[in-house]
């Protein structure tokens, strides 16, 4: 439960994890509007294996907030079906590694259904997953397939890395019109914390944030890369390198003028990503710097990114995700070059 | 005494049965007595116009196709009773969620034929029904719409409004995880959605005794706790009671009921299938004595409130109206071509305007 702390300005604000954040913002969602309803396996009684929706069965009631059968189509399905009819869906997929029965409907429905009906039926529906690895979990439980998900035409695919970040941007999620693919980073879960004020105020989709501004080199990640991203530009600034982080935020539609005004500035490009390296969504940020920005470049795009293998169980996954000394190392290789 | 509990037959804790539904018999005499809506003689014809210009458009539909003037069209010949005497059991209100075959359903509820043909011409503006606006577009990916129909219900439910969705789709869909997980959910909830499962006999090439191992599809119900009836899908009296039934007990909130509705294909697949690879011409034609039109004109005729004069004016009425309708079809021109950008998103983001102005011509500066 929140805690309160004091901020930089003297007042006490309440400090919340991420998964607090997620259940602040799906609270606050569900107050504001009747038509919210959130669904999931086990997101009722039991709150959410993360807890995420801890306590809004007892605030909401059962129809609101309801279990549904161990089944992750229908899950996205009655989604759609309950978007087209008015309400306003939050389903909940436990793992990023079960949300592949859901492609189906995110493809051939959710992401179409206002396109393929010019405008009569639409999809304003959010399904949100843990993502990533980190947290020493069973097998399948480690996935980071956002590119999948990028790729597809109609959607938004949206990521925070904070709690801040993630209470404004589940909020601005819910509100949108059109479905959104909410992925929450696991492994920060319990381990962000921030100050989140309670006031019902989304955050824009569609945008990425600089998080730290910087002169020599622009590093942009999203989701829980962002720590070890955030920790590399500290111990690179200790050496006299300024880096500044980009926090892509949204992936899809992605917002490339922020990503290409900092190029503009440093000259050089590191995009770390926790996904496999071969058609990740890396690929195609580089793709746009070398479209539109490589009269700014000193140095060639570069990346810092999982391995194009399956990502390993408990016992080796550190060595799969990109660590702040992998990032650092890249960061510097590419300071060399002016 | 532990012999004698050893040798007891295990207890039997459930039963279940599966009726099977009919009316009219193949030649239109009367096989079972008539559900109360037979005695409207208005509605009786209703149906069978409805049929009739449901054939006749399809007719019209496949010469469109072969001569280059539309996409590829899936028929519904042999099988005009499903479609159209399940819709004849909606309210307005109702939620229709149609595959691909159902066109008959969608006239039924007021679609008009040029939306139809526009949708088949690969124009999404046929899905932009000025009809029943709620209702879902053609489902393609074979069972899919399943989730959504209980979805619908379930919102119907939330909202406490006393409304039912209809879900239909093929034989080969009840092979589908989607149809068993939304049939599932709707049992749990006891939701207001009827599923009608038109068996047809065919999932392209593929004959029902391939499909399940069950001796019925209705059976299927019992797995997620509801009701399940067989009826005569090419007696149009028989759909429209079962019909009626199961959207009255939805309605008042008895929960989802299954329908299978067995038929025949008479037609192929569709118009890029031809059905001769795989099914005899003697097997077709065993079927063409139980085909629905027929049927119902028979039972019509010998109830003395159909003759050869209202038949010849309800095939030129027909023919008028279908060739009015591909008319304004093929005088619809196709949409700009930056168009395919429109109602993508809510608000197009400026990353894809940039892209829509590239397709119209307009070069950023």
């Amino acid at each position: 439960m929140p805690r309160n702390a004091v901020n930089s300005r003297g007042s006490t604000m309440p400090e919340v994890t991420l998964v607090e954040a997620v259940n602040l913002a799906l609270g606050r969602a569900m107050e504001d509007d009747p038509s919210v309803v959130v669904l999931g396996e086990d997101v009722g009684i039991n709150g959410g294996v993360f807890r995420a929706t801890a306590g809004l069965q007892k605030r909401f009631g059962s129809e609101r907030v309801l279990d549904t059968p161990l089944a992750e189509l229908l899950i996205s399905g009655l989604c759609v079906g309950m978007a087209a009819q008015g309400l306003k869906p939050v389903g909940e997929i436990q793992f990023m590694g079960f949300i592949y029965p859901c492609l189906d409907q995110l493809v051939n429905h959710a992401s179409r259904m206002r396109n393929r009906t010019q405008g009569r039926l639409t999809c304003p529906m959010v399904l949100r997953t843990p993502h990533g690895a980190g947290i020493r979990a069973p097998e399948h439980h480690s996935e980071s397939t956002e590119a999948m998900l990028a790729h597809i035409p109609g959607l938004r695919v949206v990521m925070p890395s904070s709690p801040e970040s993630a209470y404004g941007l589940l909020l601005a999620a819910i509100r949108d019109p059109d479905p959104v693919v909410f992925l929450e980073p696991t492994r920060l879960y319990r381990a962000a914390k921030g100050e989140v004020e309670d006031n019902g105020e989304a955050l824009p989709l569609d945008r990425a944030f600089v998080l730290r501004d910087g002169r020599d080199i622009t590093m942009v990640s999203w989701g829980a890369a962002l720590k070890e991203t955030t920790t590399a530009a500290d111990v690179l600034s200790a050496e006299g390198i300024s880096a500044e982080v980009v926090d892509l935020a949204t992936l899809k539609p992605y917002d490339e003028d922020t990503v290409l005004s900092s190029v503009a500035k440093t000259g050089r490009c590191l995009i770390v990503h926790e996904a496999a390296r071969t058609g990740g969504f890396g690929a195609e940020i580089a793709a746009t710097v070398a479209e539109r920005g490589l009269a700014s470049l000193f140095a060639p795009v570069t990346r810092v990114t999982g391995y194009d293998t399956i990502i390993p169980m408990a016992r080796l996954e550190q060595h799969y995700m990109p660590s702040v000394e992998r990032i650092a190392t890249a960061a510097r290789k590419l300071c060399q070059f002016s | 005494m532990a012999s004698e509990r050893i040798n007891q037959e295990l207890p039997v804790v459930a039963r279940f049965e599966v009726r099977h539904r009919n009316c009219l018999a193949p030649d239109g005499s009367i096989s079972r007595p008539l559900p109360a809506f037979a005695s409207d003689a208005r509605l009786l014809i209703a149906l069978y116009r409805s049929m009739v210009l449901l054939r006749l458009f399809d007719r019209k539909a496949v010469a469109l196709q072969r001569t280059g003037r539309l996409g590829t069209y899936a028929v519904s010949l042999g099988q005009e009773a499903v479609s159209v005497g399940i819709a004849s059991a909606m309210r307005e209100e109702d939620v229709l969620l149609p595959s691909y075959r159902d066109n008959g359903a969608l006239i039924w509820r007021g679609v008009q034929l040029e939306e139809i043909l526009l949708f088949w011409g690969g124009d999404e503006r046929g899905n932009h029904f000025a009809g029943p606006v709620h209702d879902f577009p053609f489902c393609v990916p074979v069972g899919s719409q399943a989730p959504h129909a209980a979805g619908v219900a379930y919102a119907f439910r939330l909202r406490r409004e006393p409304r039912v969705a209809v879900c239909m789709f093929g034989d080969g869909a009840t092979s589908k995880g989607d149809v068993y997980e939304a049939m599932n959910f709707a049992g749990v909830h006891k939701l207001p959605v009827v599923f009608v499962a038109t068996n047809n006999q065919w999932a392209i090439s593929v004959p029902i005794r391939l499909q399940t191992g069950c001796e019925t599809l209705a059976q299927k119900a019992i797995a997620a706790g509801f009701t399940g009836e067989q009826v005569d899908g090419s007696d149009v009296l028989a759909i429209r009671a079962a019909a009626e039934d199961a959207i009255a007990a939805a309605r008042d909130g008895k929960g989802p009921r299954f329908i299978e509705a067995v038929t025949y294909r008479l037609g192929d697949h569709t118009t890029s299938d031809d059905a001769s690879r795989y099914r005899s011409a003697d097997e077709v034609q065993a079927h063409w004595k139980e085909e629905p039109i027929a049927r119902l004109r028979s039972y019509l005729v010998n109830q003395k409130i159909w003759s050869k004069t209202d038949e010849e004016q309800l095939a030129a009425e027909c023919n008028e109206r279908v060739e009015a309708a591909v008319e304004r079809y093929l005088a619809t021109a196709p949409r700009p071509r930056e168009t395919m950008f429109d109602h993508l998103y809510a608000s197009l983001p400026e990353v894809y305007a940039a892209q829509r102005r590239e397709l119209a011509g307009e070069h950023d500066a």
